[in-house]
C-alpha cells in the first residue's frame, strides 16, 4: 500500500490523530508560555535565581522521555481536588511536553528583556514609570519578538516530542509511528511522520512570520496589547478546563497493554470479553512503552493488562532468573500479591521466550526435536541472531556455552530480517521470539529448550485487587480465558494482524468467537 | 509654575559607591525657580550622579537635598519624577511607540483624556519646530538624530513640569545642527520660565544657556558664578574650559 492509498483509507483516523497532535502541542506550549514568561521575567529582576532556574530547565531538556513518563505516572498532584500530575494519558504528557519546552522560552524572555537598551530603561524611569508600567509598556514590548522567537523554538520542539505521548495513550501522530515501528512498516511511520513534520513547519513558519512582523515594528498598539493579554487569559481558561477533564475514567475497566503487536491482541481478547461477560464499560489504554503499564498499573490508571511472568521476576521484582515455569509463576504472584496488592489470574496458555528456530525440511530430515538434538549437528552451521541476542550475557556467549555449539560463523543483523535469512537458506539456526508469527509463516520448527537455558515468559493477565473486589465477575472473565492461546495461536493472531495487516480488535473479536467465549450478535457492531 | 524661590537645594550631598569610591562630595548648591543652572565639567566630575540624586534614581549616602521644599528622600519617587522633565543624551525614545505615544507617556501614566494626549502632543511638537502633521505619526527610528532630541525635549515637557533635568541632550548631534538646537532651546527656555539643570561638557553651550554655571571636578564644586565671571576666575580648572571657549570662539562659527 502507498502512502498516498493509506490516507485516502484512514482520512478520518488521521484527522483524529491530528487533532490530538495539535491539542498536545498547543495546550503544552500554551501552559509553556504561562510559566516559562513570568519565570524569565522574575530572573531579569531577580538575576541570582538564573542559575538554578535556567539549570533545572536545562537538565528537563536531557531526561529520556521514557524515564520522565516512569517518574510521572506514580505522581499524585491535586490541586483544588483536580489532579495535576500523575497517571497514563494527556495529562502526563503535557507535563512532560511543558517540562521540555520551557527553557527557550525562560531563557529568549530572560534575554529579550535584558538586551533592552538601557538607555530607553532609565529614560522609563525617570519618567517617572513604576517597575510594572516599564515591564508592560516598555520592556515586554520591545522583547516581545525575542520572546515570539523563543515561543517558536519551543513549539517545533513540542510537535517532535508529542509523538513519544503515544507511548502512554496520550494519542497523537505518534501513534503511527510506534504502530509502524512494530510492524516494520515504513508507510505507516510515513503517516506518522510525514504529517507531524508538516505541523512542525507550519508552525515555524507561522510563528517565524510573526516575529518577523514584531520585529519590523508592525508592533501592538496600546490598546492591543489588552486585547493580546485577555486573549491570552481567555486561551488559558480554556486549556485549564480542558486539561482537567482529561484522563477521567471513573466507574469503568481500564484495560491496558504495552507497545507491541501481540500485547494489543492479547489486550483486544481481554477487553471484549470483560465488555461481553461483566456488561461494564471498558477503557482501552494501549500501547504503552517499556514498563510503564506496570507503572500505570501500579498509580490505578488501569485495572488490568497482560504481563509475562519472566518480566514480572527479572525486570520487575529485580531477583534472579529461575528456570521452573511454576516456580517463577509462584514466585511472581506471591510477591506482587504481597508488594503491589496486583493479582496474578490464570496463565493464557503460551510462553513468549526466545525460540530457537530451524527449518522444517531441516527438523524432519534430521529429526530434529530439541536445541541438543541440534547442537550435535551444528558443525557446518551458520547461525543468525539479532543485535540484542549477540550482545546479552544471557544471549548468544550463554546459550552456546550451555549447549556446546560451535558454528562455522555467525551472522548478527536485525531481528525481524533474521526469519526470512533462515528460510531463505542464508542460516541455518536463529534465535527468534516464540509467538513471532514469521514462524509459521515460512514453516519454521521451533526446538525444545531441553536444557531450560531460557527462563520462562509465560503471559499472564495482572489485575489490581481493588478492581476484583469492585467488580466480582471480573474473577470469572479472567479464569475462562485460562489456557485459551497456545503459542500456535498465538503466532497465527500475530501474523495476520503483523502479516495481514487486519485489525488486532477484528482479529481478537473472530478468535473469542471461535472460542464461543462471546457469542457474534453480542457486540455492537 | 514656580517662578520665585528655591526649586532645588543640596546640603553637603555626598554619593559614595557601595565600594567606597565618592562620586560627589559636600554639594552645597541652591537651584533658584526659574533659573537654567548649568552643570560644567570633564568625564566623570560628577555632572550625571548630581542629576539622578534629583529625581532619585539615586538617593545621597550623606547630607540632605531638597525638592520643592520636601527633602527627596520623603518623596514617592515616582511622584517626583513625574514633576521633574527628565532629557538624556541617548533620548531614549520608545521605539515601538509614534513620536505622538512617545510625547504622550507621562500624561497617559497621570491618566489624561486620550483628547488631552493628542492635542498637547501636537501642541509641543509644534513648539520644539517639527511639523505635527508630519511626524506625529512617525516612528522614532524614521526621524533624524536632531528631530529625535526635539522630539526627547518636547516629552520632558509633556505634562508641564515645574523642572527639567537634561542631561548632555545635545551631546551626539554634529556641531552645526547643535548650534542650531541650542539658540533654539534658549528662546524656548526664555518663552517657558522653567527651572532647569543642564549638564554639559560643552563650556559653548553653557554659555548660550546659562543663567549660572556650576563647575565640578572630581565630585567637587569648584566654581558657581554667571558665565562671565568663570572667565575671570583664576582656578586652573576653569583656566582650562576657558581656553576651550576662546579656542573654539576664534576657529569656529563667527560670535
Amino acid at each position: 500500500m502507498t502512502l498516498f492509498d493509506f490516507f485516502a483509507h484512514n482520512g478520518g483516523e488521521l484527522g483524529n490523530l491530528v487533532l490530538e497532535h495539535l491539542f498536545l502541542v498547543i495546550v503544552s506550549t500554551g501552559i509553556a508560555v504561562l510559566i516559562g514568561v513570568p519565570l524569565g521575567i522574575l530572573l531579569t529582576r531577580k538575576p541570582g535565581l538564573s542559575k538554578p532556574i535556567l539549570g533545572f530547565a536545562n537538565i528537563m531538556q536531557t531526561v529520556p522521555s521514557l524515564a520522565l513518563f516512569g517518574f510521572l505516572i506514580p505522581l499524585n498532584i491535586y490541586l483544588f481536588n483536580v489532579k495535576i500530575v500523575g497517571g497514563i494519558g494527556a495529562r502526563t504528557a503535557i507535563v512532560a511536553l511543558v517540562l521540555y519546552s520551557l527553557l527557550p522560552i525562560i531563557r529568549n524572555t530572560f534575554t529579550g528583556i535584558s538586551n533592552v537598551d538601557p538607555a530607553i530603561r532609565e529614560a522609563g524611569r525617570g519618567m517617572g514609570m513604576t517597575d510594572r508600567q516599564l515591564l508592560f509598556q516598555v520592556e515586554l514590548p520591545l522583547a516581545l519578538g525575542v520572546i515570539i522567537a523563543g515561543v517558536r523554538v519551543a513549539t517545533v520542539i513540542c510537535v517532535g516530542t508529542a509523538t513519544i505521548a503515544a507511548a502512554i495513550d496520550a494519542g497523537g501522530l505518534g501513534r503511527y509511528i510506534f504502530r509502524g515501528l512494530r510492524a516494520n512498516d515504513n508507510v505507516l511511520i510515513l503517516a506518522g511522520a510525514l504529517p507531524a513534520a508538516l505541523i512542525a513547519l507550519a508552525a515555524d513558519l507561522l510563528l517565524g512570520y510573526v516575529e518577523k512582523a514584531i520585529q519590523a515594528g508592525a508592533v501592538l498598539k496600546a490598546s492591543s496589547h489588552k486585547l493580546l493579554w485577555s486573549g491570552a487569559i481567555a486561551v488559558l481558561i480554556f486549556f485549564a478546563v480542558a486539561y482537567f477533564f482529561l484522563g477521567k475514567s471513573a466507574g469503568r475497566i481500564a484495560v491496558g497493554s504495552k507497545d507491541f503487536t501481540e500485547q494489543v491482541i492479547v489486550g483486544e481478547i481481554l477487553a471484549q470479553a470483560i465488555e461481553a461477560k461483566t456488561g461494564a464499560e471498558v477503557v482501552r489504554r494501549f500501547d504503552l512503552g517499556g514498563n510503564l503499564a506496570h507503572d500505570a498499573l501500579i498509580a490505578g490508571e488501569i485495572d488490568v493488562y497482560v504481563e509475562y511472568t519472566g518480566t514480572g521476576l527479572l525486570a520487575i521484582l529485580k531477583e534472579k532468573p529461575l528456570a521452573d515455569p511454576e516456580e517463577v509463576y509462584r514466585r511472581v504472584k506471591a510477591e506482587y500479591a504481597q508488594r503491589f496488592k496486583l493479582e496474578w489470574t490464570e496463565p493464557l496458555g503460551f510462553n513468549n521466550t526466545f525460540a530457537i528456530l530451524v527449518r522444517g525440511d531441516d527438523a524432519k530430515k534430521l529429526g530434529l526435536k530439541t536445541v541438543s538434538d541440534a547442537a550435535k549437528v551444528s558443525a557446518q552451521w551458520r547461525a543468525g541472531f539479532g543485535q540484542d541476542f549477540m550482545s546479552r550475557a544471557d544471549g548468544y556467549r550463554g546459550f552456546s556455552k550451555a549447549y556446546g555449539f560451535h558454528f562455522e560463523a555467525t551472522r548478527e543483523m536485525d531481528l525481524s530480517l533474521t526469519y526470512r535469512a533462515l528460510a531463505e537458506n542464508q542460516v541455518d539456526l536463529i534465535a527468534g521470539n516464540s509467538t513471532d508469527g514469521l514462524i509459521s509463516r515460512y514453516g519454521l520448527v521451533q526446538l525444545d529448550d531441553d536444557r531450560r537455558y531460557f527462563p520462562p515468559y509465560d503471559a499472564v493477565p495482572v489485575v489490581r485487587q481493588a478492581a476484583l473486589e469492585k467488580y466480582p465477575a471480573l474473577r470469572g472473565v479472567l479464569k475462562q480465558l485460562g489456557g485459551i492461546l497456545t503459542v500456535e495461536e498465538m503466532r497465527k493472531l500475530n501474523y495476520t494482524v503483523d502479516g495481514e495487516k487486519r485489525q488486532a480488535k477484528d482479529v481478537a473479536r473472530e478468535f473469542l468467537i471461535g472460542k464461543s467465549l462471546i457469542t457474534g450478535e453480542s457486540l455492537a457492531p | 509654575m514656580t517662578n520665585a524661590g528655591t526649586a532645588i537645594k543640596f546640603q553637603d550631598v555626598s554619593f559614595v559607591l557601595p565600594g567606597g569610591r565618592s562620586l560627589l562630595a559636600n554639594l552645597n548648591l541652591q537651584v533658584e525657580a526659574g533659573e537654567t543652572l548649568v552643570l560644567l565639567g570633564r568625564s566623570g566630575s560628577g555632572k550625571t550622579t548630581t542629576m539622578k540624586l534629583i529625581n532619585r534614581l539615586i538617593d545621597p549616602t550623606s547630607g540632605k537635598l531638597e525638592v520643592e521644599g520636601k527633602a527627596t528622600v520623603n518623596w514617592d519617587p515616582i511622584q517626583l519624577r513625574r514633576r521633574i522633565g527628565y532629557v538624556i543624551q541617548e533620548i531614549g525614545l520608545f521605539p515601538h511607540l509614534t513620536i505622538e505615544q512617545n510625547i504622550g507617556v507621562v500624561p497617559r501614566l497621570e491618566g489624561w483624556e486620550p483628547e488631552r494626549i493628542a492635542q498637547r502632543a501636537r501642541e509641543l511638537l509644534n513648539l520644539v519646530g517639527l511639523d505635527a502633521d508630519l511626524f506625529a505619526g512617525r516612528y522614532p527610528r524614521e526621524l533624524s538624530g536632531g528631530q529625535r532630541q526635539r522630539v526627547g525635549v518636547a516629552r520632558a515637557l509633556a505634562a508641564d513640569p515645574p523642572v527639567i533635568l537634561l542631561d548632555e541632550p545635545f551631546g551626539a548631534l554634529d556641531p552645526i545642527t547643535r548650534r542650531g538646537i541650542q539658540q533654539e532651546f534658549k528662546t524656548l527656555q526664555q518663552e517657558l520660565g522653567k527651572t532647569m539643570v543642564f549638564v554639559t561638557h560643552d563650556i559653548a553651550e553653557a554659555f548660550v544657556l546659562a543663567t549660572r554655571i556650576a563647575l565640578l571636578k572630581d565630585g567637587e564644586m569648584i566654581l558657581l558664578a554667571p558665565p562671565g565671571a568663570l572667565l575671570d576666575s583664576s582656578d586652573p580648572e576653569a583656566r582650562a574650559f576657558a581656553e576651550c571657549f576662546y579656542h573654539g570662539q576664534s576657529i569656529g562659527r563667527p560670535a
